[in-house]
């Protein structure tokens, strides 16, 4: 299977079918930070992913601290 | 797999922390309701209010303003064009698309039109760091472009996991003052404050993503250059190591941190705190000058001096207090 990743753009294979949950599991990520889509759907951790099939494995979460305004008070 | 809400459509996504898992069409449901729920709680804004929703392209944002705009609200978006590079031409290019695509106002407010320089040199000139830079010229101008344009309420697409992430910070570092504020609803605590809010505190950021991918919505993915925060991240990341052993524990967290907030006294004081006008600007602050006007001052002067300036190079105060609001109103 081919896997679109991102932070850096870049491509894998991997041999299939396997588990989604296997996928992530061989590259180390947590099912909560990522979404898998395939065919501008999304794909759940447990279906199964064809050899030749493609996905794209998108990160969710942002860091930055525009995610964590340091707020002390509203006004300036 | 079948959803468990309709027994119909196959699996979209899983809900742990709800222990269900939902077709498309059963999670937008979900989606909605949790967004109709936080703002009827905190009572945030009205659909007969003008809301202004503060859009920087990515997936919370944008997908707060579809949701808002689906939900029958009557929103604004404002876009603040931070001048990083090809991230933020990236970021004005979709937030403009995706008003032009639902007919939907948009302010863009461009750091370089109106200070002469995006976050990186007013970063650079006043040595602060690019997000804390970002981050208090953001909130400046959604408080002032909304006030003067007669918005009672800005909404922020922060979602449950920027809350929880924060509370941890701002807990491992007891920061009271800081615990004190976090609330998903701020209220006008002054006359020139308007209301803040973030709709989405209740979703995650996964929930947000995944609403946004289903929406077909196109938004920025990549990063901004400037968000190796490092602390932020690892919050998020020791939130969601928990999160997979133990789902649950970040609504847990943070939800009943807001139960909790008045029982342990850090419920907002926003009241007790004496705010003034800002001498140069007249935007409310508890110091004499504001925290905006501290930081644009050295690049304010650094203009006003390359400019063969008449001031010997000191800061001209009349250069930050008239800010020109070069408003561009598309759709
Ligand atoms: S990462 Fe920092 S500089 Fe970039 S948008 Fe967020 S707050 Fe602004
Ligand atoms: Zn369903
Ligand atoms: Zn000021």
């Amino acid at each position: 299977m081919l896997i679109k990743c991102h932070h850096p753009a870049r491509e894998l294979t991997i041999k299939g079918p396997r588990q989604v949950r296997a996928v992530l599991g061989d590259l180390k990520l947590l099912p909560e930070t990522v979404l898998v889509i395939r065919n501008d759907t999304l794909v759940t951790e447990d279906e199964l992913v064809a050899d030749d099939d493609t996905i794209e494995i998108r990160p969710v979460i942002s860091g930055g601290a525009h995610s964590l305004p340091p707020v002390a008070s509203h006004a300036m | 797999m079948r959803c468990k809400r309709c027994h119909a459509a196959p699996v979209a996504i899983k809900l742990p922390r709800h222990h269900t898992a939902l077709c498309a069409a059963c999670f937008d449901r979900y989606v909605v309701d949790q967004v109709e729920r936080a703002i009827k709680h905190y009572r945030m804004f009205r659909r007969d209010e003008p809301v202004l929703v503060a859009v920087s392209g990515g997936k919370d944002s944008l997908g707060l303003w579809d949701l808002l705009q689906r939900m029958g609200y009557q929103t604004t978006g404002v876009h603040v064009q931070q001048g990083i590079g090809g991230y933020s031409g990236a970021s004005e290019a979709k937030t403009r698309a995706f008003a032009e695509a639902k007919g939907l106002p948009l302010i863009v407010y461009d750091l370089n039109k109106e200070y002469g320089g995006g976050v990186t040199a007013i970063a650079e000139t006043s040595r602060r760091s690019a997000c804390s830079a970002c981050g208090t010229v953001k909130r400046y101008a959604f408080n002032k472009i909304g006030r003067e344009l007669g918005f009672p309420v800005v909404a922020t697409g922060h979602n449950l996991d920027d809350e929880a992430a924060r509370l941890l910070g701002n807990l491992l570092r007891w920061q009271v003052d800081y615990l004190a504020k976090q609330s998903p609803a701020l209220p006008a605590s002054h006359a020139k404050l308007i209301r803040k809010v973030k709709p989405l505190f209740r979703l995650t950021e996964q929930e947000v993503a995944a609403y946004a991918v289903l929406r077909k919505i196109d938004y920025v993915i990549d990063e901004c250059p400037m968000s190796h925060d490092a602390n932020s991240l690892q919050y998020k990341a020791a939130l969601n190591q928990l999160e997979h052993q133990s789902p649950g524990t970040k609504q847990f967290f943070y939800l009943e941190f807001l139960r909790r907030q008045p029982i342990v006294g850090a419920e907002s004081t926003a009241e007790a705190v004496v705010l003034n006008e800002c001498a140069r600007c007249g935007e409310p602050t508890t110091g004499e000058l504001c925290g905006h006007c501290r930081l644009i001052a050295p690049l304010a002067q650094t203009h006003q001096t390359e400019s063969g300036g008449r001031n010997n190079g000191r800061a001209d105060p009349s250069i930050v207090s008239n800010i020109p609001m070069s408003v561009d109103w598309t759709a």
